[in-house]
């Protein structure tokens, strides 16, 4: 390599990280971790013993399903329910990759069926049932089986009178699944209407991020909506409103603190007191 | 009116047709077995050409400028329309008008989006997109008609719930949501009509309906063709392969069972004939009415609830 060459390249290199989006790169098995807030250098293990969470800064990465469920429920006590729902392809969808390719890479990448785990399961005590959202399973895009296994998990509450705690993180509608994946957004928000009309307790807690179609439906909807600490929530994405309305947005917009301030959500709540706060509403919410 | 791209062969021969007339009025020669012919000929293309458009095209007559607006349809399907203003929290959207009517002997509650015909209309109406307050004064409209059990009618032409600074700080996604699972616990009929462009959730906001039906060239889907393309193909110039994609015509949604039904647009879509399209699509909402009006409230809930829980397509 030549001087210039190298000169070159790191130029380019540069460039391609000044243009890179947010890269939140949550991949376990590395021994060590930066911190996107703090550029911490980080012990992958400290953050895991500390939930997730920057030991130095308390920036909160983001979890996949598997870990949410570990932290939030006791322990040995949930049971995943409608894990045999998967996915279709009905209108065979293909743009520059088949959706079927697509989900058979986010399958693998994941170890997951799709982007929810439904289920029943513990939380101190409190018998509640679940649905679990995984933004690593295509950017947590609700299609037929997120809309059915939250459903699902809304009717097992209806069924069993219990409280329904869903979480959401989610980039919005799955679009390879076209005007299927917006009818979910009717289905769920027709089936809180049941847990309403039921005079059961429903707890939505907002995770980052929580977006489009997600937002315009269930997650919203919960009789006290969380949002957890650094989660990012919004109706359209900041580059769509930034596209449309040529300005530049606020640097707190669209986040946990933001949503606060308008009145949009009743708490925020870090990692940490999560399950203690849930806890606590469902035994106030009980005779 | 405005000519679509691909309806330009067709304006050039009635652009030939008028002038073999004038020249024949001119000068006195009988052509009129040659004017007959081709008028035949302009027919036949006609009905070939727009029983044979591509979901990209009929996206351009959905879009047209001259279709009709959901206040050309008040005016079109009813009588004695009184507007009823504001969401009673300091805002009138005007890109969501409501208010009570007649329709045939049906008293009725008509809400819906508005789009305008110029830049200047289009300023006040916003372009058919709704703010979250546009949905709060619908959903205070669907209360109210529940109170005095009256049908909903909703007519949906939008291209989408505005995406804005003061859209997210009043929480546009909860006012969707709110009014989906508000609309599920309503004692009334009601029919949502996409009658233009049903885009994404600010469409569906207004349509959990009993009766969900299109016009002919109306649109319906989770996202516009043209941001789909530019996300899924990182292209937006793909918006046509897209629009194939996303399996948005009438016809697909039907086929999906998504909608209950098509009504009709004259030859070349609703903007050419206005009174027909308000006849049609009048005739198809009060035979929905009048097949829902004697359900019980709680048979009404029990079955919208069944319509929408039915909808996806997954593997078990």
């Amino acid at each position: 390599m030549t001087v210039k060459d190298w000169f070159k390249q790191r130029k380019e290199m540069q460039i391609a990280r000044r243009t890179q989006e947010t890269p939140v790169d949550d991949s376990i098995g590395k021994l060590w971790v930066k911190c996107y807030s703090c550029d911490a250098q980080l012990l992958r293990k400290d953050v895991e013993e500390n939930l997730e969470v920057c030991p130095k800064c308390g920036y909160h990465f983001r979890i996949n399903a598997r870990t949410r469920i570990h932290q939030l429920f006791d322990e040995g006590s949930f049971q995943e329910l409608f894990g045999n729902i998967t996915t279709a392809d009905p209108l065979e969808f293909t743009d520059t990759e088949a959706y079927k390719k697509r989900i058979v890479q986010a399958k693998a990448k994941t170890n997951m069926n799709e982007a929810v785990v439904s289920g029943v399961g513990k939380i101190e005590g409190h018998e509640v049932a679940a649905a679990v959202m995984d933004f690593e399973f295509m950017g947590g895009s609700m299609g037929s089986v997120v809309g059915e296994k939250v459903t699902l998990a809304m009717e097992e509450a209806l069924k069993r009178k219990i409280p329904m705690i869903a979480i959401t993180a989610s980039g919005g509608a799955r679009m390879q699944e076209s005007i299927l994946s917006l009818m979910q957004m009717a289905k769920t928000s027709c089936a809180v209407a049941k847990l309403n009309e039921a005079g059961l307790l429903y707890i939505t807690v907002l995770t980052e991020p929580t977006f489009g179609g997600v937002t315009a439906s269930f997650a919203t909807l919960g009789d006290i909506i969380i949002a957890e600490q650094d989660a990012r929530i919004g109706f359209a994405g900041r580059r769509v409103i930034e596209q449309t309305i040529r300005q530049n947005l606020p640097a707190d917009f669209q986040t946990a603190n933001y949503l606060m301030k308008f009145g949009q959500i009743d708490m925020i709540s870090s990692r940490a007191d999560l399950k203690s706060t849930i806890a606590k509403l469902i035994s106030l919410h009980t005779k | 009116m405005a000519i679509l791209e691909f309806e330009k062969p067709l304006y050039e021969i009635e652009e030939k047709i008028k002038e073999l007339k004038k020249i024949s009025e001119s000068s006195g020669m009988d052509v009129s077995d040659q004017v007959e012919l081709f008028e035949k000929q302009a027919l036949e293309y006609k009905n070939e050409l727009y029983s044979n458009l591509t979901p990209a095209q009929r996206l351009q007559i959905a879009r047209h400028s001259e279709r009709p607006t959901f206040l050309d349809y008040v005016k079109l399907m009813t009588t004695d329309f009184i507007e009823l203003h504001g969401d009673r929290e300091g805002t009138d959207d005007r890109a969501i008008i409501g208010g009570v009517a007649k329709m045939g002997d049906q008293n009725v509650m008509i809400i819906g989006t508005q789009k305008g015909k110029s830049t200047k209309e289009n300023l006040i109406y916003n372009f058919g997109m709704p703010q979250p307050q546009g949905y709060r004064k619908a959903l205070r409209l669907f209360y109210h008609a529940n109170k005095f059990n009256m049908p909903i009618v909703t007519l949906i032409d939008t291209p989408g719930a505005y995406p804005g600074i003061k859209a997210e700080e009043t929480a546009q996604g909860t006012a969707i949501a709110v009014n989906l699972r508000e609309m599920a616990k309503l004692g009334v009929p009601i029919i949502a009509v996409i009658t233009g462009e049903g885009c994404s959730g600010g469409a569906l906001g207004l349509a959990v309906a009993d009766k969900v039906l299109m016009l002919e060239h109306s649109y319906y889907t989770v996202i516009s063709p043209e941001g789909c393309a530019s996300i899924l193909w990182r292209d937006a110039s793909k918006a046509g392969v897209a629009a194939e994609a996303l399996k948005i015509t009438s016809e697909d949604l039907l086929g999906l069972e998504i909608i209950d039904g098509i009504v009709k647009e004259p030859l070349g879509g609703a903007h050419n004939d206005y009174e027909m399209i308000g006849k049609n699509l009048q005739e198809a909402i009060l035979k929905s009415i009048n097949e829902l009006k004697g359900t019980a409230p709680d048979k009404l809930k029990e079955e919208r609830y069944n319509k929408f829980r039915r909808m996806g397509v997954f593997c078990q």
